[in-house]
């Protein structure tokens, strides 16, 4: 519920996360709305129980990774800070041009910043290397039990060979950017958000 | 000092006894009378209309002291936070396959002309899921089925305020008017009414209860039941509108609801006789379910006997059999939700193969709102919270009867009944159980997903195998 939530969100603060992720005033307080809903325990920060709690993540095949995506290394809370710069990394591309005056430095909703995300998605181990391992990790969950483990190799080593440049049996960063050239990121990374 | 006190003690005295004497008076005659013989003054629904223009006043003045003082309000936003695309998994990779010869085919080229549908696992492939494991993130059907809706006005309650800040001293005099006026005057008068109501409705079926089982028992206890209702009604000064009455459930009859709250149980019975269906508690619900079941039957379990489908089913089919007994008021969503949506309904009670009555309820949520958070009030706080709200407005809608067709099954009757109430009460139909309030969701669902995507690439390969 809103009641109190707005209210202890101060004005700094709030003018600090729309420097940082570029998202305007009303999207701030409304997305503050929505973390203190999810925050069960009431103490401003999130665990992985309460992102678990929502249905349509819980059947998602990645659900785990996605809210992995939002903890920093070894942590088990997010603050709302935190919570904002993972959402910042969906925004539109285009939103940018219309808040004059972007962030110093690269936004975090840019086409690289974006597939840097998917990347950290594959890249369990932050070694910026997508091993064989890592591969099969993550087609292991979207296909659940349907497909064999020897088809399931199969496909991911096409997959690596396909993709490997350098000989290495991994897909570095530049690799998996090289791959993914003609996909349109900026469309299918980004979420609208409403003003 | 002395003779000073006494007169003044026996003038203090006096004055209380006047008052009580007076304020009886006034209950009886406007408010327990009437509930009797089922007749409204119409004092309700002109305290409605006058809480209406106080309530728009009030909000356009927040507005216009944010806009002087410069304060962002905070608005709701009936849209949602974002804008979901309505695109599917087979869709959005058929997509990205078609845009595909993004890979740099090794060895022997293909022939010119081949189907971009010879690449298999493409590692944009996780773009789908990412984005729509984020959308949930920000805006999900179901959580919000389980808190209060958010107000587009402000009501004068503190409970329901987002952007209350001192504004004016006229804004901030009417909510402590309020204040005292909800506390002071119309919550002990509600809890006298509730108590009148519910001591009677003890007394008088237990008195009922002694009488040989008969027609006169059966009308007797009809009109009390009705009675008491109507005074608890009166208790919470709920504005009920009632709809379509001529489709009324009948006896042998099941009548299905959306469950907002233990209030809908009051509001249904005080228009109709009903058999309720549920679970014996201790205390004074037990108390009071004791004395109703000895008017007329009502379907009250043990604890153990819940966890027994079979028996439960039992029973419920056996009552309907009986053409002389009350029809059967069930809420199949099983748990209370917050009327803006409705959410799965169990099969059990669309296996008896009885008539089903369905009944829409939709409150009006500027009055007080009446969705029961159980994980965050209990009972004795909700019913509080409930009598010191301005009232509860409600409409009523009773829609044609629906039996089961041939060859359907328990769930799809369910759903079809669901999809009538839905429509008719402008809630959202969802297919979620309402179980996941409390529970988690089965891993079936996560499984049809893999099925799907499997489906995809492996379909894909096999394509590719046959060229």
């Amino acid at each position: 519920m809103g009641s109190r939530a707005s209210s202890l969100l101060r004005e700094e603060d709030i003018e600090e996360i729309k420097k940082e992720t570029g998202f305007s005033h009303s999207q701030i307080t409304r997305l503050y709305s929505r973390f203190h809903s999810l925050d069960k325990g009431e103490n401003g920060a999130l665990s992985r129980e309460d992102f678990q709690r929502i249905p349509e993540l819980a059947i998602n095949p990645l659900g785990d990774r996605i809210i992995n995506a939002f903890f920093p290394e070894g942590e088990d809370q997010v603050n709302f800070r935190g919570f904002m710069k993972t959402l910042a990394r969906f925004r539109p591309v285009e939103d940018n041009e219309k808040n004059k005056g972007p962030p110093s430095g690269e936004p975090l909703n840019s086409r690289m910043n974006k597939l840097l995300f998917a990347f950290r998605l594959y890249d369990l181990d932050r070694d910026d290397k997508i091993s064989r391992d890592e591969l099969l990790q993550v087609l292991r969950m979207m296909v659940g039990v349907n497909i064999s483990d020897e088809q399931l190799g199969s496909i991911a080593d096409r997959t690596i060979q396909e993709a490997d440049t350098n000989g290495d049996m991994c897909i570095s960063f530049t690799e998996f950017t090289k791959v993914l050239e003609k996909v349109d990121v900026e469309q299918k990374m980004s979420i609208r958000f409403l003003h | 000092m002395g003779p000073f006190v006494s007169p003044f003690n026996n003038l203090l005295c006096m004055l209380l006894g006047i008052s009580f004497t007076v304020w009886f008076k006034l209950l009886l005659v406007f408010i327990i009378v009437p509930a009797i013989f089922g007749l409204s003054l119409g004092i309700r629904t002109l305290y409605m209309k006058t809480l209406l223009k106080v309530f728009e006043w009030a909000t356009l003045r927040i507005e216009r002291g944010a806009k002087e003082k410069k304060h962002l309000l905070y608005k709701t936003n009936a849209n949602g936070i974002i804008a979901k695309e309505p695109t599917s998994l087979e869709e959005e990779l058929k997509e990205i396959r078609q845009n595909g010869c993004n890979r740099k085919l090794k060895g022997p080229t293909t022939i010119i002309g081949h189907t971009p549908t010879s690449s298999e696992y493409e590692m944009s492939d996780i773009f789908y899921f990412f984005r729509r494991g984020i959308e949930s993130i920000v805006d999900d059907e179901v959580t919000k089925c389980f808190t209060a809706e958010e107000l587009e006005s402000w009501n004068l309650l503190t409970r329901s305020n987002y952007n209350f800040q001192h504004i004016s001293t006229r804004l901030t005099v009417l909510w402590g008017l309020g204040v005292v006026i909800r506390y002071g005057f119309l919550l002990p008068l509600r809890l006298t009414l509730a108590v009148t109501g519910v001591s009677l409705l003890v007394f008088f079926t237990t008195l009922i209860g002694l009488l040989p089982n008969g027609r006169l028992k059966c009308l007797l206890s009809e009109k009390v039941h009705l009675m008491c209702y109507r005074i608890c009604v009166r208790a919470l000064t709920a504005i009920i509108m009632y709809h379509h009455s001529e489709n009324k459930p009948k006896n042998g009859g099941i009548c299905v609801a959306n469950h907002t709250s233990p209030i809908d149980v009051i509001i249904l019975a005080s228009d109709g006789c009903y058999a309720m269906v549920g679970q014996i508690h201790g205390g004074l619900m037990g108390i009071i379910q004791r004395s109703m079941v000895k008017a007329c039957p009502h379907i009250w379990f043990e604890r153990s006997e819940v966890k027994d489908r079979h028996l439960v089913a039992k029973r419920l089919s056996d009552h309907v059999k009986d053409k002389t007994k009350l029809p059967i008021l069930i809420f199949p969503e099983g748990t209370c939700i917050n009327n803006t949506s409705v959410m799965m309904f169990k099969k059990g009670s669309f296996e008896i193969g009885s008539t089903v009555y369905p009944v829409a309820i939709k409150y009006d949520p500027r009055f007080g709102e009446a969705f029961w958070n159980s994980s965050k009030f209990g009972m004795v706080n909700y019913l509080l919270r409930m009598m010191s709200s301005w009232a509860i407005v409600c409409s009523v809608w009773y829609l044609p009867p629906m039996t089961r067709q041939e060859g359907e099954d328990a769930v799809h009757f369910a759903n079809r009944v669901k999809a009538a109430i839905a429509r008719q009460g402008g809630l959202v139909d969802l297919l979620w159980d309402g179980g996941l309030k409390r529970e988690k969701v089965k891993d079936t669902f996560k499984e049809e997903q893999q099925k799907l995507y499997s489906k995809i690439l492996v379909g894909v390969h096999e394509d590719r195998s046959r060229s």
